[in-house]
């Protein structure tokens, strides 16, 4: 075990007060209504698009280069993009059918970004290429790695870090426990929650791959406990020697944070701006383990993945299977949506970005498809902070919310970053979901990061 | 595309929020003081009636003024300018002159919190500020007592309530002696203790059948007002907690030191503590809001309401310690910041 960097204090003493009583959890954080009404659908293949759209950025790092060229016939499956350096990941078409050209496209983050557009040809039968057979037992952990990255995969819990990256774990860290994400604590997302109940062997081949990735011995599955469900169905295939355990934690957000998993299930702090690998630990999101377990010993590489859409004025809500790179416009008039007026987020309705128009492509970070009736969602004034001091209360890293604000306010992100610990903040908007006056708190502090970066360069 | 593109809304993330905004908060803090309001008529009659509609209606004139006179949207509906009248009428004698306390309702809002910058900027708690400056001004007035449970109390005013402006209030002492059945000395339970070295006892505190000022009397209703606030969280429970433990533990300290000096409870019960531990002290704005400031705070503020009582000049201690702890939160709080998730050892 791994001598702790971390000062003890009396957080952590009563996360380990009420987990030696059973319950595991974190401290502070928040209940918000849960709306996950669709997570008893199964899910469903989405016809395929017309053209699909691929940034070719699709995860953190660098982007990947182009390797077509217009006019270029290419295969569901096929290598559209490699990768450029470590810190990133090559894209596979989503789709056969055509090239139809490199452009700057509306992306979710609002930026407009080089894209690949392919034309479907709606007459092949999109069969995905078939891939080298891999028998991922008698694969090196070099040779893992590699397939991993070769496959393109990232996080698929959202952030899009590439997982190769995540499995090359630092010499001098010894990993004593895997973290199998499930706890999906976004209100209105059940894509993990699915995956667990569908893709059970998928995901335990999964968990072993990556166990043997980063050489750990053992794995423990987290869920959060309203998905008592995926406990039965994923009891029953569990390894017999007691490597790959499941255990439920407390239903609250963030509770899908890798920090606060980490604290709920073993009672442990992931030192500030450290990794979790410092303290033995690697972390995954369910459905990529899922999705690795699915696609490696074939081959394959990430050309589509689950997304939740649901919210308001849809008429078939539920959880898609959908190519990478399918516009909004189609995923929802395949829901039926009706509404005229309406906010579209791609992502949970806490950390999801809003769609600024129904050109914008579903990428390899895209969990669900949110739509909220404007009426809904119409915010109050922003007032201002009476220092009710909720925000601390909810911020799980234990920030000065209200305090961090009233810099921002003033414009002294200097500040904000060396006295009140700005870069801790991971966005989970707990602040800004308490906050009785509606500061928008969470977005003062991405655009005083943002800034500082840009500052710092 | 078979779907009629929609008129799209851009915000940022979060997309859902959790109610109650400030409006809703200062609305229940007003439900939650209407008991209190509905004990000190009953207790006092309709001169304590027309004072806390006087203060009242003062504050929320002045915040309206001073939002006109600044070319702003008016405040006043987000209630807490009903709250700072209220609090200011539950603190002053029942039978203060009404041009006295419209005067006092003026002070709160104008220097006490417009003056700052209305809501959210305010230094100190404004009815406080509104309740130091009579003190300073009407010092008698402030100090006059009258019985409870008057016969008459719902038709007759107390003549002293209704004195015309910028005149000498008319002597209560007649009226008192007319009205008052048994041996009424005018004294607070506070008075008694400092003056005449009497301790009431803990039950008549409790329940409030003492005199006072207006709404500080009962410390039992207090706390079912204040618990409905908690429940609702809306009311930071640990503020209360910490100023009448810092107060217990003070009284208990100098009971050591001087046997004679009241214990832990009395001072918890009397005077004002409890209505300022649970409506005064956790005035948001005013109070730290990091867990260990706020414990800080409550320790001060409870230290210096005890010595305030025990060697100061007057028995309103409650509010100086409070004005004084209002003015410490600043410092309290840059040095109790809390420390975050995983911090790592120096």
């Amino acid at each position: 075990m791994y001598e702790s960097p971390i000062e003890n204090y009396r957080g952590l003493f009563l996360v380990n007060f009420l987990k030696f009583f059973g319950k595991k959890t974190f401290s502070h954080g928040i209940h918000p209504p849960e709306y996950k009404e669709t997570h008893h659908k199964e899910t469903r293949r989405l016809p395929f698009p017309s053209h699909v759209i691929l940034p070719l950025a699709q995860s953190i790092g660098k982007p990947a280069v182009s390797v077509v060229h217009k006019g270029q016939q290419v295969e569901r499956g096929e290598l559209i993009a490699k990768a450029d350096g470590f810190v990133s990941v090559p894209l596979y078409a989503s789709v056969t059918g055509v090239v139809k050209e490199t452009e700057l496209v509306l992306t979710a983050r609002g930026t407009r970004e080089p894209a690949i557009i392919i034309e479907t040809a709606l007459s092949s039968g999109q069969r995905q290429l078939e891939g080298v057979q891999r028998d991922f037992e008698t694969l090196s952990r070099q040779d893992l790695i590699k397939a991993v990255w070769d496959m393109g995969m990232v996080g698929l819990g959202g952030a899009a870090f590439p997982t190769h990256v995540k499995m090359s774990i630092p010499k001098d860290c010894k990993i004593h426990t895997v973290l199998v994400n499930g706890c999906e604590c976004e209100p209105f997302l059940t894509t993990d929650h699915r995956v667990m109940l569908e893709q059970v062997h998928n995901l335990i081949r999964g968990i072993t791959i990556a166990l043997k990735c980063v050489d750990a011995p053992k794995a423990i599955i987290g869920i959060e406990s309203n998905k008592q469900d995926v406990l039965e169905a994923i009891k029953p295939h569990l390894p017999s020697d007691g490597s790959i355990t499941i255990e439920a934690v407390e239903t609250k957000y963030p509770q899908g944070a890798e920090k606060m998993l980490a604290t709920a299930l073993l009672g442990v702090e992931i030192p500030s701006k450290g990794l979790p690998s410092e303290i033995g630990l690697a972390i995954f999101n369910v459905t990529t383990l899922a999705e690795i377990g699915r696609l490696l010993p074939r081959g394959q590489a990430l050309i589509e993945r689950i997304v939740t859409v649901t919210g308001d004025d849809l008429a078939k809500p539920g959880n898609y299977q959908v190519p990478l790179g399918t516009p909004l416009s189609h995923i929802l008039d395949y829901a039926g949506f009706t509404g005229e007026e309406a906010e579209l987020i791609l992502g949970g309705p806490m950390m999801g970005m809003s769609a600024a128009s129904l050109d914008v492509p579903t990428t390899k970070g895209t969990g669900g498809i949110l739509v909220l009736d404007k009426r809904a969602t119409k915010g109050d004034d922003i007032m201002p902070c009476i220092k009710c001091s909720l925000c601390l209360q909810a911020c799980p890293i234990n920030l000065n919310p209200s305090e961090l604000g009233q810099l921002a306010a003033k414009r002294q992100y200097d500040v904000m970053e060396e006295k009140y610990n700005l870069n801790d903040c991971f966005d989970c908007g707990c602040c800004s979901y308490v906050c009785p006056s509606n500061i928008p708190l969470v977005q003062y502090f991405r655009i005083a990061k943002t800034l500082n970066r840009q500052r710092h360069q | 595309m078979a779907i009629k593109a929609p008129k799209i809304d851009l915000r940022t993330s979060p997309y859902i929020r959790r109610a109650p905004s400030v409006p809703q908060i200062m609305r229940n803090v007003v439900y939650a003081l209407i008991p209190l309001v509905i004990f000190s008529v009953i207790h006092f009659g309709i001169s304590a009636l027309a004072l806390i509609l006087m203060t009242t209606l003062s504050c929320v004139a002045t915040e309206h003024l001073f939002c006109k006179l600044s070319a702003k949207k008016t405040t006043i509906t987000d209630f807490s300018a009903v709250i700072t009248g209220l609090l200011l009428a539950m603190t002053l004698p029942p039978g203060f002159p009404l041009w006295m306390g419209v005067i006092g309702g003026f002070v709160a809002i104008a220097m006490g919190k417009t003056l700052f910058g209305g809501i959210g900027f305010n230094v100190f708690n404004p009815a406080l500020v509104g309740r130091a400056f009579l003190q300073a001004a009407f010092p008698v007035s402030i100090t006059t007592w009258t019985p409870t449970q008057v016969a008459d109390r719902f038709i007759d005013f107390i003549p002293s309530t209704l004195a015309l402006p910028f005149m000498r209030p008319e002597e209560t002492a007649q009226w008192t002696a007319q009205v008052a059945t048994d041996g009424f000395t005018g004294a607070t339970p506070l008075a008694l203790m400092k003056f005449q070295q009497v301790i009431t006892e803990s039950s008549s505190l409790f329940f409030g059948s003492v005199t006072g000022s207006a709404g500080e009397t009962s410390a039992l209703l207090i706390l079912l007002c204040g618990g409905y606030l908690i429940f609702r969280n809306m009311l930071d429970w640990r503020i209360p907690a910490a100023v009448i433990f810092g107060t217990a533990i003070s009284a208990e300290f100098f009971h050591l030191i001087d046997p004679d000096a009241p214990r832990a409870l009395f001072m918890i019960l009397s005077g004002g503590l409890m209505f300022a531990a649970v409506f005064m002290a956790s005035d948001m704005v005013a109070s730290p809001i990091t867990p260990v400031g706020i414990f800080v705070f409550g320790m001060v503020v409870g230290f210096l309401t005890v010595l305030i009582r025990l060697y100061g000049a007057m028995t309103e201690a409650v509010m100086y310690a409070i004005l004084f702890g209002n003015a410490a939160t600043p410092l309290i709080e840059s040095f109790t910041q809390p420390k975050i998730y995983g911090a790592r050892k120096k």
